[in-house]
């Protein structure tokens, strides 16, 4: 087995409003990550993934607060660390976060190459800019950006080329887990495609050992990541290999969402797509039991009399539905004859 | 069929040109189009590709530089407020934003309202009114009798969007433009909006125009597809032949650079 | 609404300038209903009194008089009445006389008359010393044994016949009276202005013509401003052109010295407070102009107003029920600043002495504007302009604080 680099251990962390209600947005998460995977998170808005993003730095900050559970990269505890030392030694280092619009995030007035000085002088202030010029090169090279861009502004570069940059700076000190979160949804399809094949490029040449997706767009998550684990209401509902998670969802929400994707694929104009009604439940007192079950399909009376536990698979798969993978199966043929397919 | 189809948009040498002198920008370059009845049709093009501004022409939110547009085979005459109000009985749209679509000053109440003012329902005694509100509510799977004295923010994305096809309903144009309708909200809801807006064509007859930069949707919901880039239609035809067969090089950039699920996506061509 | 409401209430910056505010603004209506007089009523004779409780001399004495021996009350007597001249002098003559200076401390009185009535003698004539200034220490001396006097002072009355003083009673120097039993007693807790007016009675009513001409200022330049960026902002095209002309013309020349021009050319006759205030308005209404016309041109494209323009509505109906609701809450807080800069453009004129004609009311300006003329600053008396900025600078700092506050709670982004 391989060495595993995240390991996150019943994590909650939760909002506190400005009525000082508590909303948990991430409700007892656990994953791992092993060395050289990629692991992508699926759901809709609101379901925490992007709260899970920002938690899994262990930097925290007002609304979102700390309430438990631990991380750890690659052996070393980061949870319950103080925010600056967390800020200081694990931001950057262990742990690389790129936000949506990170693109965004440069200041206008400087050139690229001062960014990258104020990275890496911030963590060693003896590195001379000579020596931050020729390693920024040598890793804008090798990711495939032209080494001009380090002597030009933000402005001077387009959206897609920002984005890259962005994710070229934030491995520069080669942390072990980049956590990227939607980064490329700003982004058109063309520029898109291109800071994906860098993050598989980060991933394939060891510039990062494990790496964490975060998008809507299923299709995508599909081309990047080896897992996918699919959120719902603060809680992981599932978590699989991307095939299986696509092509084979167990948990009734996943199916809804993978039936929902839309490509264009041959064959695409003949298949019905997903649908899920309601909305997702108020984060604030979410719904008793299994927190899918007031939009679910097959839910029974035991589905909101206690809380399901997530099953684990024996090929690594886990899922929380009260139903076992054939009764699952089973439904899911008996809909498809249904609707005659 | 074919000498069946019935002109409803059509456009020649349609220009719109923003700005003066070094500012200027060509949104829309002397674009040239058909659209029948009947048909759905996609707008499909990138961000400031134009389809927007096309878009808001079809709808005479704006007036073209150049050009003329045609309305069911004759020039469209918008010169007074009355004559508009008279075209946008035919033609409405349905907004990429719910949350931004809607006044957040205005109940449900009125905006249905307004619709069933414009179709010349002002003056029918209120219950009647209501049973029309509670008609096209139903239609899209929402209780009126719920909605009453509501405002439209404290609905979900993908109520505001159904509501806004319940406004739909009542209006019962003969073209709608959906300028990506279901961009913004989730992947779940997107289905039930399609379908809704599907059933509606039957329904009312309607021609949909589908404005998008999202190709698997284009591919999925239309008859006809319409590429746009810089201002331009690159291609067009059916959805079959532009999307699985594209000849433009532009088109087979777009497609190429959608991750696919069923094939192999390549990373090798950026 | 209610949600609203609930909103700004919370914010702790809206209500600490609101209080302020509306304490300002209660003095203003009570104070006129407890103390009735006309505030411009000159009542002191001489310029700038000082503050305190002015008691009727010839009514104290009539008053009934209680005997209270209380220790300290003659050497307060004689140290209040004992001028630090006179002390200085003393310790001239004592230095001169051969006294070594270290031995000398002016401020303790009693060791300072000791040694003074032991070494003074009139007939010594001190090196250096004139005439005059032997007759001055003589004077001093004498006035120094009066202070010293124990005895009684005597109540004497004119004979209208004989013109002889009859005696008619004495006041020992234990006499007291009860300040509630003299017939007439005034206060002035900000004491009088160079004119012999009561500050504090002439301030109150200055602050409610002030805040009367910051609120028609206010109103004349958001009503204004908003009209003007309504329709340049949503009609656009040349209407917009000709009005962000004018716009830009009137931000081309200071405001303040087109108030100054219209001020001066209006003449000091025809200047009343609401005429400044309208001159005021007239000319700050550009910003508000340009910010309107800013915001709505960002509305004027936004989906619902399209939606509006689709459901058939006029020009006029979306203007007002589509855009205006959504700048409502910038107009309120433009309105907030533009009144707090209304009552500070009335006080820069009429420190410059163009403000509204004097003999009608005060307002802030007009009193700074006194202040300085009869040098109030310089004369150290500070009640006659001091005050009035505390005034000012209360007025505008609650506005602005509300203004912030407002600002909080309509932009999401600045709550911390």
């Amino acid at each position: 087995m391989e060495k595993v680099i995240l390991d996150v251990a019943d994590l909650t962390t939760k909002y506190i409003t400005r009525f000082g209600e508590d909303i948990y947005a991430v409700d007892h998460v656990s994953l791992r990550v092993e060395d050289g995977k990629s692991l992508g998170i699926a759901g809709e808005s609101g379901c925490g993934k992007s709260t899970l993003a920002l938690s899994l730095m262990g930097y925290y900050f007002p609304p979102l607060h700390y309430t438990g559970g631990e991380i750890i990269i690659d052996g070393h505890n980061i949870s319950g660390m103080k925010p600056d030392d967390v800020r200081k030694s694990i931001l950057g280092r262990e742990i690389a976060y790129i936000p949506q619009a990170a693109m965004n995030a440069l200041n206008p007035t400087q050139k690229i190459i001062h960014f990258i000085e104020d990275v890496v002088q911030a963590h060693d202030p003896t590195t001379s800019k000579q020596e931050i010029y020729t390693m920024a090169k040598a890793l804008f090279e090798s990711l495939g950006l032209p080494a001009e861009v380090l002597q030009k502004y933000p402005v001077e570069l387009s959206g897609g080329m920002k984005q890259r940059t962005v994710i070229a700076i934030s491995v520069i000190l080669r942390p072990q887990v980049l956590i990227a979160d939607e980064p490329s949804s700003a982004l058109d399809v063309t520029s898109q495609k291109m800071v994906i094949k860098m993050l598989r490029n980060l991933m394939d040449n060891g510039y990062i050992k494990a790496m964490i997706f975060i998008t809507h767009e299923l299709p995508l998550l599909y081309n990047v990541t080896d897992d996918i684990m699919v959120m719902y209401a603060g809680q992981i509902v599932e978590r699989a290999s991307s095939k299986e998670a696509v092509f084979d969802p167990l948990h009734p929400y996943s199916k809804g969402l993978m039936g929902s994707i839309i490509v264009p694929e041959e064959g695409l104009r003949d298949v019905k797509l997903a649908a899920i009604p309601g909305v997702p439940p108020n984060l604030k007192n979410p719904p008793p039991g299994c927190r899918f079950a007031p939009r679910c399909k097959f839910a029974r009376a035991a589905c909101t009399a206690a809380s399901v536990p997530l099953r684990e698979l024996e090929n690594g798969r886990s899922y929380r539905c009260i139903l076992s993978e054939e009764e699952l199966r089973e439904a899911y043929a008996r809909e498809d004859r249904q609707h005659g397919r | 069929m074919a000498a069946e189809r019935k002109l409803c948009l059509s456009g020649k040498g349609v220009t719109k040109v923003f700005g003066l002198g070094r500012n200027k920008t060509v949104a829309v370059d002397n674009v040239d189009f058909n659209f029948y009845e009947g048909e759905v049709i996609s707008l499909v093009g990138e961000s400031g590709s134009g389809k927007t501004t096309l878009a808001k022409m079809l709808l005479g939110l704006i007036n073209p530089t150049e050009g003329e547009i045609y309305f069911q085979g004759e020039k469209r005459d918008l010169s007074s407020h009355r004559k508009k109000k008279e075209y946008w009985k035919s033609i409405q749209a349905i907004f990429q934003d719910p949350f931004s679509s809607f006044n957040i000053f205005n109940k449900i109440d009125t905006v249905l309202l307004d619709c069933i003012r414009m179709r010349g329902g002002g003056g029918l005694p209120y219950e009647q009114k209501v049973a029309m509100m509670t008609e096209a509510c139903s239609f899209v799977n929402l209780k009126f009798a719920e909605l009453t004295n509501k405002y439209p923010f404290e609905l979900s994305g993908g109520q505001q969007q159904r509501l806004m096809i319940a406004r739909i309903f009542l209006l019962k144009p003969k073209i709608l433009l959906a300028d990506e309708p279901t961009s913004m909200i989730d992947a779940c809801s997107r289905a039930t909006i399609l379908d809704m807006l599907m059933q509606l064509r039957d329904e009312i007859g309607m021609t949909p125009i589908f404005i998008t930069h999202d190709i698997g949707l284009a591919y999925y919901v239309s008859d006809t597809v319409y590429i746009m880039e810089k201002g331009k239609f690159v291609e067009s035809g059916s959805a079959d032949e532009v999307i699985l067969r594209p000849k433009g090089a532009y088109t087979k950039r777009l497609i190429n650079d959608v991750p696919k699920i069923y094939e192999e996506w390549d990373l090798s061509t950026v | 609404m209610k949600h609203l409401l609930q909103q700004i209430s919370r914010s702790g910056k809206f209500v600490a300038g609101f209080s302020i505010f509306a304490t300002i603004l209660l003095i203003v209506l009570i104070y006129p209903l407890v103390v009735p007089d006309p505030p411009l009523e000159i009542i002191g004779q001489g310029t700038f009194f000082e503050p305190g409780i002015y008691v009727n001399v010839y009514d104290s004495i009539s008053a009934p008089h209680y005997t209270l021996n209380l220790d300290e009350a003659a050497e307060q007597r004689i140290a209040s009445r004992f001028k630090a001249e006179d002390r200085e002098a003393m310790r001239g003559w004592l230095v001169g006389s051969g006294m070594p200076e270290s031995e000398i401390d002016i401020a303790n009185t009693a060791q300072l008359l000791d040694q003074w009535f032991a070494n003074f003698d009139p007939t010594t004539r001190l090196p250096g010393m004139t005439n005059a200034d032997r007759n001055y220490y003589i004077r001093l001396n004498n006035s120094i044994q009066g202070l010293l006097s124990t005895e009684a002072a005597v109540i004497a009355q004119m004979n209208a016949e004989t013109a002889v003083l009859e005696e008619t009673g004495t006041v020992p120097q234990t006499a007291y009276v009860n300040v509630n039993q003299v017939a007439n007693v005034r206060v002035l807790p900000l004491g009088t202005d160079n004119f012999g007016r009561d500050v504090l009675t002439q301030l109150v009513r200055a602050t409610g013509v002030s805040l009367q001409i910051g609120f028609v200022a206010g109103i004349i330049a958001t009503v204004i401003g908003l009209a003007l960026g309504l329709v340049s902002g949503y009609v656009g095209g040349l209407v917009d052109d000709v009005i962000m002309f004018i716009t830009n013309l009137f931000i081309v020349i200071p405001s303040f010295v087109l108030l100054i021009l219209i001020s001066f050319s209006i003449g000091q006759e025809q200047r009343g407070a609401i005429t400044i205030a309208v001159v005021i308005g007239f000319t700050s209404w550009v910003w508000t102009a340009r910010a309107v016309r800013s915001q709505v041109i960002s509305l004027r494209n936004r989906d619902h107003v399209n939606l509006s323009k689709l459901s058939g509505h006029s020009i006029a109906h979306i203007i007002i029920r589509d855009i205006l609701p959504y700048i409502a809450s910038y107009v309120i807080m433009a309105l907030i600043l533009q009144i707090s800069s209304g009552i500070l453009a009335e006080a820069g004129l009429s420190i410059l002495g163009l403000g509204p004609k004097t003999t009608d009311v005060p307002t802030l300006g007009l009193m700074m504007n006194w202040a300085m003329i009869y040098q109030a600053h310089i004369l150290g008396k500070w009640w006659a302009y001091f005050p009035i900025i505390v005034t000012i600078a209360l007025i505008a700092f609650s506005m602005n604080l509300m203004n912030t506050g407002l600002d909080q709670v309509f932009n999401p982004a600045l709550r911390d």
